[in-house]
């Protein structure tokens, strides 16, 4: 494992983070030394018995130029550090989604082709990759010091993570919001690979069946093609190409059909009902798990128009 | 009417008849109505706190000098870190200056004979003491394993342990904020003596008076999230469960709205004391008094709005976020303002580097340090990497021990001759005073390159590439153990043994330096009347229409 | 008519301030009410807003005619509370002394008229937790605040008689001056906890009732 660095080269990410906080700490070093010195300088300067004691000292005019630099510093560090975050607002599109599950006390990782992991995450360097995580208990967090990024992982919501690595190695991965008793136990590593080395190392790893053929196994078994099926007489909406795309909502509001939006369409049916549907959807609450939301997520986003047939065999 | 140009008052001696001594009985004590014994009486309670806190971290502290643990469990652990933050916080820290100081000299710096509500004033205390007793039995009987901030659901479901009885004994000692919070600013609209306008307050008092409005308005919102928990924990009843369509983050909204401004309620009273210190030692007023009551006031009134920064990484709305990395930029303005102002008093003074200044100038180094690290916190991309680490520990570690607790020992030793009547040995002080510095630097700086290394806080066993931070602060922690300690011992002394004091060691000025020291019940032999500004020392020559 | 001297406590020096004071200090504490019970219906409003359909569909299982009984005793009793607020320090005893009893007694009536309408939701098993009849599931997260809120009011309003019941004997043994300040504070209380009420009642009993 790579020790720590205090300086990050294994995303661009990363270094302007570095390159923020270590100006940061200058001016910081600068500004606090400044009055360290003033201080020792006057009490020496001015200690009692000085012939310098006493007399006229500035008045307002020093008070208005120090409170107007001040304010002026921080609002280009405010500027600095809010464009920072603005440029890492949204996720690339085409990103490897790996999925993630925390629980007390220990990460569970779903690879897109149904490699599973525990504690530790494989990803290819030079390729945007998002982590698509819940809890199953507690508010969990995950931090990839080496990467300088972290996200709080909830109960029953989707949060997300994205980064290009650049540099490929082994790092930490931590668990950062305090979840009980072996919480500093819920540690891990990410391992950051050549695409090439992380094509052969998934090829390698059982099972082979992916995350979306799992889902496609759960579809039918639970019972979900019995109306979303393309033979189906129940009057349901078809998930073919639903996934990324924008879906009307009965109420007039236009939602786009990303993980949270499908999650939600299976555990709380009426809470977004597709406009010209009825709400005779039932909920799955209690009867799937998160690791099988997770396949069925994977199925549907792999279904695109041209791969679902009509009743008659026809293309839709 | 008596005219505060006088040195002193036409008074009894000192030692015969004072608020000490009038009533030797305990019943005396305990049912006292008089603000000084009060003051007295919070100041042994949150010593009593102070180190039984202080003790649980030394534990830890020592835990974690091997990467894998030594000699107590993960649990053991979890609750000893949440005992040393419940125990501080609440406390120790919120009400420090406040009760102990503000309680003794409030009245006096006015003019007063008391607090406007003297029985409101002792029952503050009870509910406090009662409040620490129920938390106390909470936190060692069962153990409470949350961390100080009792995040959901980790708090109302899955925790073992008495988080029910900790909340309420949190719950209970909100209350005694409050009263404490209302008798100070009835107090000071009220009972201000003739002459003595807003613009002649000392410092000190607009620090308190900053203080108790952050009190009355934020402490409620602590109550509620914790009854809500209570609720949810207990009677079942869902408010931030997800399942039935709660928000944990709505818990984590409530909470930080009362805890943001509580940090402000901790080092609002330290920067008054710093500048009723600095003016006396210096001998000259405090530069720019006008711009320190609008910093006060400014710091009382945006802390209630930047809560968000707590929770960057916490699933909230990237635009919330730069709202309140904004906010925190902009509180931060005042706090720099008082930071140059404090310099610039020194500025052509007449400097004595007595006790009470070196733990000033303490205070203002490490203040300093710790509001510049909290720009980066301020900043999400970097509170993104830093959030949770030791970086943070360290940042609130600076302004709260290094900030609040250099005052509230700079205030001990400027008041000390002031409540009892007598002198300190000032070099034992001093030496305390730099061991202080000395420990707290080794303790916490390491803690900032840990955390951007990415130590998490609140880990029991970690990555050994961090042992060496870990040594080096345990090693810090045992010198500030000592610096801690050190006062006890000369000050206890002092009672027996110290100088007679004199009505006014220092030569400063206030209103309380007019009257003997210890002063009596009633304050005042009778009632002052103020013609002059505060701070009108010496050097304030006529020629001199600076600040 | 007792001698107001009598009444001075230290550290005040002229009555008048006194009560000035003691009157500034409790709307210092009011304000503080206000934070408290605000930070419950900010969490309401917050959660109405997530989940409106759910919200609407508890509203409709609260009882009205519970409800508006409750309102109307309030409402008569503050009218009380007035004329002792106003009548005490114009020294008019009866006045005072019935109109606290009347107070405590419809303060009484509304704690007995919400016990009755608890052990009716209780029936009808309206406690969030197994077995809520009620779908969907955000229902319940309306349930949790009825019962919090009003759980509330109710130790709020119970204070208040306690307050008024012994003010009320205070004054009829003649150990509680009329003029005394703590007359005017036991007003703005009871007021506070009837102006709370008039905020629950709406938002638990008639927002979005009828569609």
């Amino acid at each position: 494992m790579h020790p720590f660095a205090l300086y990050s080269t294994v995303s661009g990410y990363a270094t302007s983070v570095d390159n923020f906080f270590f100006a940061l700490t200058l001016l910081s070093i600068i500004i606090a030394g400044l009055v360290f010195v003033l201080i020792a300088y006057f009490s020496v300067r001015y200690r009692e018995g000085s012939p310098h004691s006493g007399g006229r000292r500035p008045g307002l005019e020093l008070e208005i130029t120090w409170t107007a630099a001040t304010f002026f510093l921080f609002l280009f560090i405010f500027w600095w550090a809010a464009s920072s975050e603005l440029q890492a607002l949204h996720a690339p599109t085409n990103t490897l989604d790996i999925h993630v599950v925390a629980k007390q006390w220990m990460w569970k990782i779903e690879q897109p082709n149904g490699i599973r992991e525990i504690n530790e995450i494989h990803a290819p360097i030079d390729t945007p990759v998002r982590l698509i995580m819940t809890s199953q208990d507690v508010i969990h967090s995950m931090f990839l010091p080496a990467l300088r990024i972290k996200q709080d992982v909830l109960p029953d919501r989707y949060t997300y993570l994205w980064f290009t690595a650049k540099k490929a190695g082994v790092y930490h991965l931590l668990c950062t919001q305090f979840c009980g008793t072996e919480h500093s136990r819920m540690t891990g590593r990410i391992v950051l690979m050549t695409p090439q080395d992380y094509a052969h190392w998934t090829s390698t790893q059982q099972p082979a069946q992916s995350l979306a053929s799992q889902g496609e196994g759960l579809f039918r078994s639970l019972g979900c093609s019995g109306c979303h099926g393309p033979n189906s007489s129940v009057h349901a909406p078809d998930l073919a190409g639903v996934y990324g795309h924008a879906v009307q909502l009965s109420d007039g509001r236009t939602v786009t059909a990303d993980d949270a939006y499908i999650r939600d369409s299976i555990l709380l049916p009426r809470k977004d009902i597709v406009a010209g549907y009825a709400p005779v959807m039932p909920s799955f609450e209690h009867i799937v798990s998160e690791d099988q939301i997770v396949r069925l997520i994977a199925y549907i986003k792999s279904l695109s128009s041209d791969r679902v047939l009509n009743a008659k065999g026809e293309r839709k | 009417m008596t005219d505060i140009t006088l040195d002193r008052l036409p008074h009894v001696e000192a030692a015969s008849l004072s608020y000490l001594t009038e009533g030797h009985t305990l019943g005396s004590w305990l049912l006292t109505t008089d603000h000084k014994r009060i003051g007295v009486l919070y100041a042994l309670t949150i010593t009593f706190f102070f180190f039984i806190a202080g003790a649980a971290i030394s534990v830890v502290r020592l835990e974690l000098v091997h990467p894998h643990g030594l000699f107590i469990t993960d649990e053991e652990y979890n609750r000893l870190f949440t005992l040393h933050g419940v125990i501080m916080v609440w406390f120790f820290l919120v009400p420090s200056i406040p009760t102990t100081f503000g309680n003794f000299l409030l009245p006096l710096m006015i003019g007063a004979k008391d607090v406007a509500f003297p029985r409101l004033n002792l029952m503050s205390w009870y509910i406090f003491v009662a409040a620490g007793l129920v938390t106390l039995y909470a936190l060692i009987a069962g153990g409470v394993d949350t961390g100080w901030t009792f995040y959901t659901p980790l708090s109302t479901f899955y925790a073992n342990g008495n988080v029910i009885a900790a909340a309420a004994g949190v719950f209970i000692a909100g209350f005694s904020s409050i009263a404490t919070g209302i008798n100070f600013i009835a107090t000071t609209h009220m009972l201000r003596a003739p002459g003595m306008t807003w613009t002649r307050l000392p410092l000190f008092v607009w620090a308190i008076y900053a203080t108790s409005v952050v009190m009355v308005l934020a402490t409620p919102v602590l109550a509620m999230s914790l009854l809500l928990i209570v609720a949810e924990r207990w009677l079942g009843m869902p408010i931030f469960d997800p399942a039935n369509g709660g928000d944990p983050l709505l818990f984590q909204h409530m909470f930080w709205f009362y805890s943001h401004p509580a940090v402000y309620i901790m080092i609002l009273p330290a920067m008054g004391v710093a500048s009723e210190v600095l003016a006396c030692f210096a001998r000259r007023r405090v530069f720019g008094y006008v711009a320190m009551i609008i910093s006060l006031m400014t710091i009382a009134v945006i802390g209630f709005m930047v809560w968000g920064h707590h929770m960057f990484v916490a699933g909230q709305s990237p635009y919330a976020n730069l709202i309140f990395s904004f906010l925190s930029f902009i509180v931060a303005v005042p706090s720099a303002i008082k930071v140059f102002n404090w310099t610039a008093t020194l500025y052509k003074g007449s400097i004595t580097l007595k006790a009470p200044l070196l733990y000033v100038m303490s205070f203002i180094g490490l203040f300093t340090i710790g509001g510049l690290t909290g720009l980066f916190l301020a900043s999400v991309p970097l509170d993104i990497h830093l959030h949770a680490t030791y970086f943070v520990v360290a940042h609130f570690h600076f302004i709260m021990v290094g900030g609040t607790v250099s005052a509230f020992f700079a205030a001990l030793h400027f008041w000390w001759p002031k409540i009892t009547g007598r002198m300190y040995p000032d070099a034992w002080a001093r030496i305390g005073a730099m061991t202080t510095f000395l420990g707290f630097m080794v303790t916490f700086l390491p803690q900032f390159v840990m955390g951007y290394d990415g130590m998490p806080r609140r880990y029991h066993v970690y990555p050994e590439q961090f042992q060496p931070y870990h040594v080096i602060s345990t090693i810090g922690a045992v010198i500030l153990a000592v610096a801690y300690t050190l006062p006890l011992f000369y000050l206890t002394w002092s009672l027996r043994y110290g100088k007679i004091a004199g009505d006014n060691p220092w030569h400063a000025t206030g209103l309380e330096w007019k009257t003997s020291s210890p002063p009596p019940k009633e304050n005042f032999e009778h009632t002052p009347v103020v013609t002059e500004e505060a701070y009108f020392y010496e050097l304030e020559g006529v020629e001199d229409n600076g600040s | 008519m007792t001698d107001a001297s009598a009444l001075i406590r230290e550290p005040w020096e002229d009555f008048a301030r006194q009560k000035e004071g003691v009157s500034f200090g409790f709307w210092i504490f009011i304000a503080s009410e206000v934070m408290f019970f605000g930070g419950l219906f900010f969490a309401f409003a917050v959660d109405r807003y997530l989940h409106t359909q759910a919200f609407r569909i508890g509203l409709q299982h609260t009882d009205l005619t519970y409800g508006t009984i409750n309102t109307a005793l309030l409402m008569s009793s503050s009218f009380f509370m007035t004329a002792v607020v106003r009548g005490a320090p114009a020294g008019l005893r009866r006045t005072t002394v019935f109109g606290l009893a009347v107070c405590a007694a419809l303060g009484v009536g509304f704690l007995i008229t919400k016990g009755i309408e608890y052990h009716d939701d209780i029936s009808k098993g309206l406690i969030p937790g197994a077995g809520f009849p009620l779908r969907p599931d955000a229902t319940q997260l309306f349930f949790g605040f009825y019962w919090i809120m009003t759980g509330v009011h109710a130790i709020h309003l119970f204070v208040g008689i306690c307050l008024v019941l012994l003010i009320e004997t205070l004054i009829v043994l003649r150990r509680l001056p009329l003029q005394s300040p703590t007359i005017e504070i036991i007003g703005l209380y009871w007021h506070f906890v009837d102006i709370i009420w008039m905020i629950l009642f709406p938002i638990l009993y008639l927002l979005g009732r009828w569609p």
